[in-house]
């Protein structure tokens, strides 16, 4: 019942931004099936927002321990320059992909390692490997693009399977096993624990380094598997530009879920819904036509406003106020006498 | 003899909570120049009402009158305007910042738009000497003792013209010396003609430095007192509604113990504690007695392995055992309820279920989560046998009052099985029920095979429940009494001043 009531914000945010859209576009929320694809508005953007859901969900566990990782878009586009390099080189794509998501997770327990074992602040922990893994994955792909054209890889990001596009369905997949992990396992409750009162989780006897090693690590992995599909789905692999912002996004797409950035509890589900947002936002501004110079600024003011519909104590300022009892009303001028 | 008009007149005060009837139809009057304390149990509605009077909470009906006028805060900040200043239990003031800063945050002096430093420390220093205080007041408060920062606390208070003060629980983290200090604080402002709500656990503390008490039960008023003529026995009956069992000694006769469980030789850190040496036994229960700040609190986290030992040795069951972190020495089935529950103790943002499942599931490893029907077996029989209120097991723990949390820290490394239970200061700041529950606990615990140490700064209690009391003096062990009817709280005070030499 808790969880329900944390998640109706979002939802609410979701249906008042879907609704515009369906008052902008006709047939905005028609699906159809066109040569064996779903097809529609709304499947586009969950397939879109495949990758940015991913990030999140990895996102949302980093922050649950009081942490944040700002190296994710450099994780994506590591991944998908090393997978590209491999492919262009003719080895197998399943190999490719084993050793770029091997090596995003080992990116990640770096990450975790200097966050737990060195006890540097998170933030700059990975805003190491935030500028550092631009680096590398321009070093990867010696500074160009690297195109490949392999049906095999194309299906990560563009291809679909049983009508559905794959991303979307890996997304459900990790959803899925990080729901699993977290909430049948016990996972979620030790994150919670170290995220909550670190000290305390500590002498309750908590492995907290281990844990913390693990949420980055597995952070770096749903980035790198966003960075599979995002150049997948281009077929190429662009270190410049592959998953730029993408940390920000997923960080917004958290804390709209309702998760606080100061650890603790978290949602899964909020975290979904907030990158749905986000990407719904994204796809209102193509929709209802904001001119091209002033999308940034546009995007800017209504997360502005989303974030502090989400915030409880901003609503009971503006809601409380007028729903306050009528007899506590005339008393209150009294007090400037005693003053 | 003539009394005084109120300076503050509250009257059937009434609020609800979703659920609770925290307060109903209660009165308090405050005169001018008298310390006046507020006496209840915990979730009695101390809280509350002291919350209502400072404005957090808005109360559903009933009336305040201050100084003869009446008057309802929408905030704390209009009650300080008012004249209305509170310490809280917890010093809440930004440690890292220096203590003039502290004193006069949101109100510093200022000439010109800019801060005027040069003032803002006199003023301090000012205000501190009202206390008697001499502190480097560019000092950061971090530096100073707890009890220090409390009265930097109440300098604060003070800064406002202040007619009530209130004073929360101001004593429960301060040494006997400290506490003097205070009341001769307290007693200087009541004779400027300052009221001052006080509220303590600490029945000698009350009957010390109160002039009159009012007493709450479950939200009600039980009924306003001059303290000079209710018995302490009768005070604690009122509070608790009934007549309290004598709860002399709890153990018999000293039982003689041959099997030793901890034992640590020369085991000591450099700049907490000097190497001691110490024996715990199956079954015996362990107290120790000291100043705040002797070294009892070092000692603990020492045997638990919260902190590393700089040099000595521990034996567990008779082989050598080392306890370099919680884990390895809960391994060992040494358990560890610290006197900081709030900062090293509980997670506020998890339920009471788990909580107290968090031990258990650490133990375990993230892999293996305890199966929920046995989460819920676990967590019902301790929430029943702790009497643990609200007994709802999904409750968040932060939501609950503090006799109720150091339940909830017990039960969680109760359902382990300890053999050593490492209890610091467990029944500080907890009402008198939850007390005796507790004392009751750990007999029933030693009777049980399972050793306790027990500190604890009321020296009755650690005479009460003890077989063996370790003496500690300025980070030494410096005397182990054996208990018995010769050892009582004037022999350890002794012990404690003489260092043992005696």
């Amino acid at each position: 019942m808790a969880a329900m009531r944390r998640l109706i914000w979002p939802l609410l945010i979701l249906a008042a931004l879907l609704l515009v859209n369906v008052a902008f576009i006709p047939g905005f929320l028609s699906i159809e099936v066109r040569e064996g694809h779903l097809y529609g508005s709304l499947i586009d953007i969950l397939r879109f927002g495949a990758p940015l859901i991913l990030v999140s969900l990895g996102m949302t566990l980093v922050i649950a321990t009081g942490g944040i990782d700002l190296s994710v878009g450099s994780v994506v586009a590591i991944s998908g320059a090393l997978a590209c390099l491999q492919i262009s080189q003719d080895q197998g794509v399943f190999i490719a992909i084993v050793l770029a998501l091997g090596l995003s997770v080992l990116l990640g327990a770096w990450n975790g390692f200097l966050v737990a074992g060195i006890g540097i602040q998170p933030i700059i922990a990975t805003l190491i490997l935030m500028v550092a893994g631009r680096g590398l994955a321009q070093l990867i792909t010696d500074g160009q693009i690297i195109t490949v054209n392999d049906p095999a890889y194309k299906l990560i990001g563009g291809g679909y399977w049983l009508t559905v596009p794959f991303g979307v369905l890996i997304v459900l997949a990790v959803l899925a096993i990080t729901a699993f992990l977290t909430r049948r396992l016990a996972l979620g409750l030790l994150i919670e624990s170290v995220g909550g009162n670190a000290e305390a989780s500590r002498l309750a006897g908590i492995r907290s380094r281990g844990i913390i090693v693990m949420v980055y690590a597995f952070a770096a992995l749903c980035a790198g598997v966003a960075g599979l599909m995002i150049s997948s789905n281009v077929s190429s692999a662009d270190g410049n530009n592959a998953g730029l912002w993408i940390e920000l996004d997923a960080i917004l797409a958290v804390v709209i879920g309702g998760t606080s950035l100061a650890g603790g509890r978290f949602s899964l589900g909020g975290t979904v819904l907030g990158a749905l947002i986000i990407q719904t936002l994204t796809t209102t501004i193509y929709s209802i036509g904001v001119p091209p110079e002033t999308t940034l600024l546009f995007k800017a003011l209504v997360v502005a406003v989303v974030c502090l519909v989400q915030s409880p104590a901003f609503r009971d300022k503006v809601f409380h106020r007028r729903r306050r009892p009528p007899s506590a009303r005339p008393a209150e001028e009294k007090v400037r006498v005693t003053a | 003899m003539a009394v005084p008009a109120p300076i503050l007149r509250m009257s059937g005060i009434g609020k609800q909570f979703p659920g609770v009837h925290a307060l109903d139809g209660v009165d308090l009057r405050l005169l001018p120049g008298e310390v006046h304390a507020l006496m209840g149990e915990n979730g009695a509605g101390k809280s509350t009402l002291i919350k209502v009077l400072t404005g957090v909470h808005q109360a559903d009906e009933g009336a305040i009158e201050l100084a003869g006028q009446a008057v309802a805060f929408g905030s704390p900040l209009e009650a300080r305007q008012a004249g209305i200043s509170t310490v809280y239990q917890e010093v809440n003031l930004c440690t890292n910042l220096s203590v003039a800063e502290n004193i006069l945050i949101g109100r510093e002096p200022r000439r010109w738009g800019r801060i005027d430093w040069k003032r803002m420390r006199a003023r301090a220093r000012e205000l501190l000497a009202r206390l008697e205080l001499d502190l480097d007041v560019s000092a950061p408060l971090s530096s100073y003792s707890l009890a220090i920062q409390q009265m930097v606390a109440i300098a604060r208070a003070l800064d406002v013209e202040a007619r009530v003060l209130i004073l929360d629980e101001p004593t429960s983290s301060l040494d006997a010396d400290e506490v003097g200090q205070l009341f001769r604080v307290m007693r200087r402002l009541k004779e400027e003609g300052i009221a001052i709500l006080f509220v303590s656990h600490f029945l000698d503390q009350i009957y010390e430095i109160s002039d009159r008490m009012t007493i709450l039960r479950n939200g009600r008023l039980v009924g306003e007192y001059p303290t000079r003529e209710l018995s302490q026995v009768d005070l604690v009956a009122k509070m608790i509604g009934q007549e309290l069992a004598a709860l002399d000694r709890l153990h018999g006769e000293a039982a003689a113990f041959d099997r030793p469980l901890v034992e640590a030789r020369e085991l000591g850190r450099p700049g907490a504690i000097e190497p001691f040496t110490l024996t715990i036994h199956e079954g015996e229960v362990v107290g120790l007695a000291g100043l705040l700040g002797s070294g009892r609190t070092e000692i603990a986290r020492l045997l638990f392995g919260a902190d590393h030992a700089g040099g000595g040795q521990v034996a567990i069951g008779g082989a050598p055992a080392s306890l370099r972190t919680p884990r390895a020495a809960m391994s060992h089935k040494i358990a560890f309820c610290s006197e900081n529950r709030k900062a090293d103790g509980l997670i506020p943002d998890l339920t009471v279920r788990e909580n107290i499942i968090l031990a258990l599931q650490a133990t375990r490893g993230w892999t293996r989560p305890v199966p929920r029907e046995q989460q819920d077996e676990l967590v019902g029989k301790y929430v029943k046998a702790l009497r643990i209120s609200p007994p709802n097991p999904e409750h968040l723990v932060r939501d609950l009052s503090g006799g109720n949390q150091q339940k909830v820290l017990l039960a969680r490394w109760l359902i382990l099985e300890p053999r050593l239970l490492i209890l610091d200061e467990p029944t500080r700041g907890i009402d008198v029920g939850a007390k005796t529950e507790i004392q009751r606990l750990v007999a029933e615990l030693s009777d049980g095979g399972v050793a306790v140490l027990f500190i604890s700064a009321e020296l009755e209690e650690v005479l009460r429940l003890s077989h063996k009391v370790g003496v500690l003096r300025d980070r030494r062990l410096v005397a182990e009494l054996p208990n018995g009817p010769e050892l009582t709280t004037d022999v350890l005070m002794e012990t404690i001043a003489s260092g043992g030499r005696a």
